[in-house]
C-alpha cells in the first residue's frame, strides 16, 4: 500500500494530514499489518485536548493492545464513529476511511519534526531488516 | 502506535521449519525462548492467513501448525520390566496403568505442593514404554524434574525433544487431508489414540489423534531435519489444497485453545496454582496410592478452595486481557484474568479468570479493569466452544 505523499508520519506509525489548521490522524498500513485483525477501537470524544507524544486512544487486534500517540497537540473536533462498529476498516483502508480523529492544531510548527512519506518508508524498511537479522 | 509485541532476537531457538515460516512471511515472535510464527500474512498468498482466518480455517475446515517446539521425553524399561510404568505413575497425576498400548491421555507433573511442574500428554508406546509430550518453555525444567524424580526407579529416560518435527493438522477435514498421506485407516484411530505407520513415505512415524484446538485433528512426528520437515509440510499443504488448508500460527493456536478452555502453562496452570483450583480434577487420580503432589492435594481438598477458574464473557464493551484485575459488584478486587481475548468463533470477548468460589456461579456479574476503567462481565459455562460431535451432526443432516 502506498504512503500518501501529502501526509506526515511518526516513528510510532501514526499519519497526519493537515489542511487549514485541522489535521486528520490515523495509523499507517505498516501499523495495521503489525497488529493483525483489528477488533476494537477506543477514541476520545470531541473536545478532548491532545498533547503531542501522549497516548489518546487504543486500537486492539485479536492478540494485542496498541496505544495511539498524538502526532501533534490540539483539540479533537471529531472522532471517527464508524470505527466503533467496523474496526476492521483499519486493516482494509488505514490511510483513508479508517481515519481516527480530526484535531484542531495548537501549533502547526510541531509538524516540522514529522517524517515525509519517503523518510517514513525508509524508516520501516530499516525496521524490517532489523527484525529479520 | 506501539504494538507491544516483542520483536525477534537472534539468540532464540528455531524449529527445523523456521526458514520456511520466514519465506512464507510469517510474523515471528519470541515464545518461551523460541522464534515462532504468530500468524501468516493476511494478503499475498493464494489462501490469505491472519489470525482470524487461521482460527476459522481450523474450526470450519483444516489448518496446519508447526509445533516442533514442544518437547518429548521417553521413559522406557530399564533392567527389568515394570520400572518405567512405576516411574510414570510416580511422576504423573493421571493413571498410566489404565492406558492401553497406543493410547494417550492428558496429565500433569506436580510439585510436592500439588502445583504444576507442567501439563503433559502421556502416550503409552509399549507395555513399559511411555512418551511425555511437554511444553516448549518448560523443556529444561521438565527433563531435569523427570531425571531427578525417577532416581529410585528402574527405567531409562531419553530427551527426544530435538529428534522430531511435530506437525498438528487440525480441523474437521484434518482426517481427509492426512488420509491422503498414509495407508493407515485413520478412522480407526479414536480421539487420544495413536499408531505408528508410514506418512509421506516415511516409515514408522507416530500419528496421534491429539491437538490443542478443541477440534478433531492429528499430530504427526517426523524426523527433525529441515529437508524432511519441509517435504512433509509441503506434502500436507498440497494434500490440503482441496480443503483450503492454511498454515496457522501461535495466535490462532491460543484463541482456539482458549475457546475450548484448554490450560496454558504460565496462565491457567503454574507452580503456584494447584490441581483443584485449575479444575483439572478428572485428570488427577487420587485413588492411585502415590504420586508427587498427592499428599498436598489430599489436604487441600479438605481445606476448601480459595480460588477457582471460571469462564467470563464481557457484557460491556472492552476486551479482558491476560493479567487484568477482576472486581466484584461491590468494587472489591477478587481475582485476575489468566487468558483473555476476543473469540473469533463466538464473536464475543471471553476470558478465563481465578475468583473465589463464592463468585463462581454461572451468571455472577463481575468487573474487569481495562486501562483503569471497569467493564461488566459475567460468569458463563465452559468450555466456551464445544465442537459438534459426528453423531449429532449426522442426526441433524439425516
Amino acid at each position: 500500500m502506498a504512503y500518501p505523499a501529502n501526509y506526515r508520519y511518526t516513528k510510532e506509525h501514526e499519519w497526519l494530514d493537515a489542511k487549514d489548521g485541522v489535521a486528520t490522524v490515523g495509523i499507517t498500513d505498516y501499523a495495521q499489518s503489525e497488529l493483525g485483525d483489528v477488533v476494537f477501537v477506543e477514541l476520545p470524544p470531541a473536545g478532548t485536548k491532545l498533547t503531542k507524544g501522549k497516548s489518546f486512544g487504543t486500537v486492539e487486534s485479536v492478540k494485542a493492545v496498541s496505544e495511539i500517540y498524538a502526532p501533534a497537540s490540539g483539540e479533537v473536533v471529531e472522532a471517527n464513529g464508524e470505527l466503533h462498529n467496523k474496526p476492521e476498516t483499519i486493516n482494509s483502508d488505514p490511510h483513508g476511511a479508517a481515519w481516527l480523529v480530526k484535531i484542531k492544531l495548537a501549533s502547526p510548527a510541531e509538524l516540522d519534526g514529522l517524517m515525509d512519506a519517503s523518510a517514513y518508508e525508509a524508516y520501516i524498511a530499516a525496521k524490517g531488516k532489523e527484525a529479520s537479522a | 502506535m506501539d504494538s507491544g509485541i516483542s520483536s525477534t532476537i537472534s539468540a532464540l531457538r528455531k524449529t527445523p521449519l523456521n526458514a520456511l515460516h520466514r519465506r512464507l512471511g510469517a510474523r515471528m515472535v519470541n515464545f518461551g525462548g523460541w522464534d515462532m510464527p504468530v500468524e501468516y500474512p493476511a494478503t499475498g498468498g493464494p489462501s490469505p492467513g491472519g489470525l482470524m482466518a487461521e482460527h476459522k480455517a481450523v474450526r470450519n475446515s483444516v489448518g496446519v501448525f508447526d509445533v516442533s517446539h514442544m518437547g518429548d521425553i521417553r521413559i522406557r524399561t530399564g533392567k527389568t520390566p515394570g520400572g518405567a510404568l512405576a516411574a510414570v505413575q510416580h511422576l504423573s497425576m493421571n493413571d498410566a496403568a489404565k492406558l492401553a498400548i497406543g493410547q494417550a491421555h492428558y496429565s500433569a507433573m506436580l510439585y510436592p505442593e500439588g502445583t504444576f511442574v507442567d501439563d503433559v500428554i502421556v502416550h503409552r508406546l509399549g507395555e513399559d514404554d511411555f512418551l511425555f509430550v511437554i511444553n516448549a518453555g518448560t523443556r529444561e525444567k521438565d527433563i531435569s524434574w523427570v531425571r531427578e524424580n525417577v532416581k529410585g526407579f528402574d527405567c531409562v529416560v531419553e530427551d527426544l525433544s530435538d529428534a522430531y518435527t511435530q506437525l498438528a493438522i487440525q480441523g474437521p477435514r484434518a482426517v481427509d487431508v492426512l488420509q491422503k498421506l498414509t495407508n493407515t485407516n485413520l478412522t480407526t484411530i479414536k480421539n487420544y489414540w495413536f499408531t505408528h505407520s508410514t506418512v509421506c513415505g516415511l516409515a514408522n512415524r507416530m500419528i496421534a489423534r491429539t491437538g490443542y484446538t478443541g477440534e478433531d485433528g492429528f499430530e504427526i512426528y517426523v524426523p527433525g531435519d529441515t529437508k524432511t520437515s519441509e517435504k512433509v509440510w509441503n506434502a500436507v499443504m498440497e494434500a490440503g489444497t482441496e480443503f483450503a488448508i492454511i498454515p496457522c500460527g501461535l495466535g490462532a493456536r491460543n484463541t482456539l485453545r482458549l475457546e475450548a478452555k484448554m490450560a496454558l502453562y504460565g496462565h491457567e496452570i503454574s507452580e503456584t496454582i494447584n490441581v483443584w483450583e485449575a479444575g483439572l480434577d478428572r485428570y488427577c487420580k487420587m485413588e492411585k496410592p502415590e504420586f508427587v503432589g498427592r499428599a498436598a492435594l489430599a489436604k487441600a481438598s479438605a481445606s476448601g478452595l480459595k480460588r477457582t477458574l471460571v469462564g467470563l464473557e464481557m457484557i460491556e464493551r472492552g476486551i479482558a486481557r491476560d493479567e487484568y484485575k477482576v472486581f466484584d459488584a461491590a468494587g472489591e478486587e477478587v481475582g485476575v484474568v489468566t487468558s483473555g481475548s476476543p473469540s473469533p468463533t463466538l464473536c464475543k470477548n471471553i476470558a478465563l479468570a481465578y475468583v473465589p468460589p463464592a463468585l463462581a456461579a454461572i451468571g455472577t456479574t463481575l468487573l474487569v479493569e481495562i486501562r483503569s476503567q471497569r467493564a461488566k462481565a459475567q460468569v458463563v459455562a465452559t468450555p466456551f466452544y464445544k465442537r459438534p460431535r459426528k453423531a449429532a451432526s449426522q442426526a441433524v443432516t439425516s
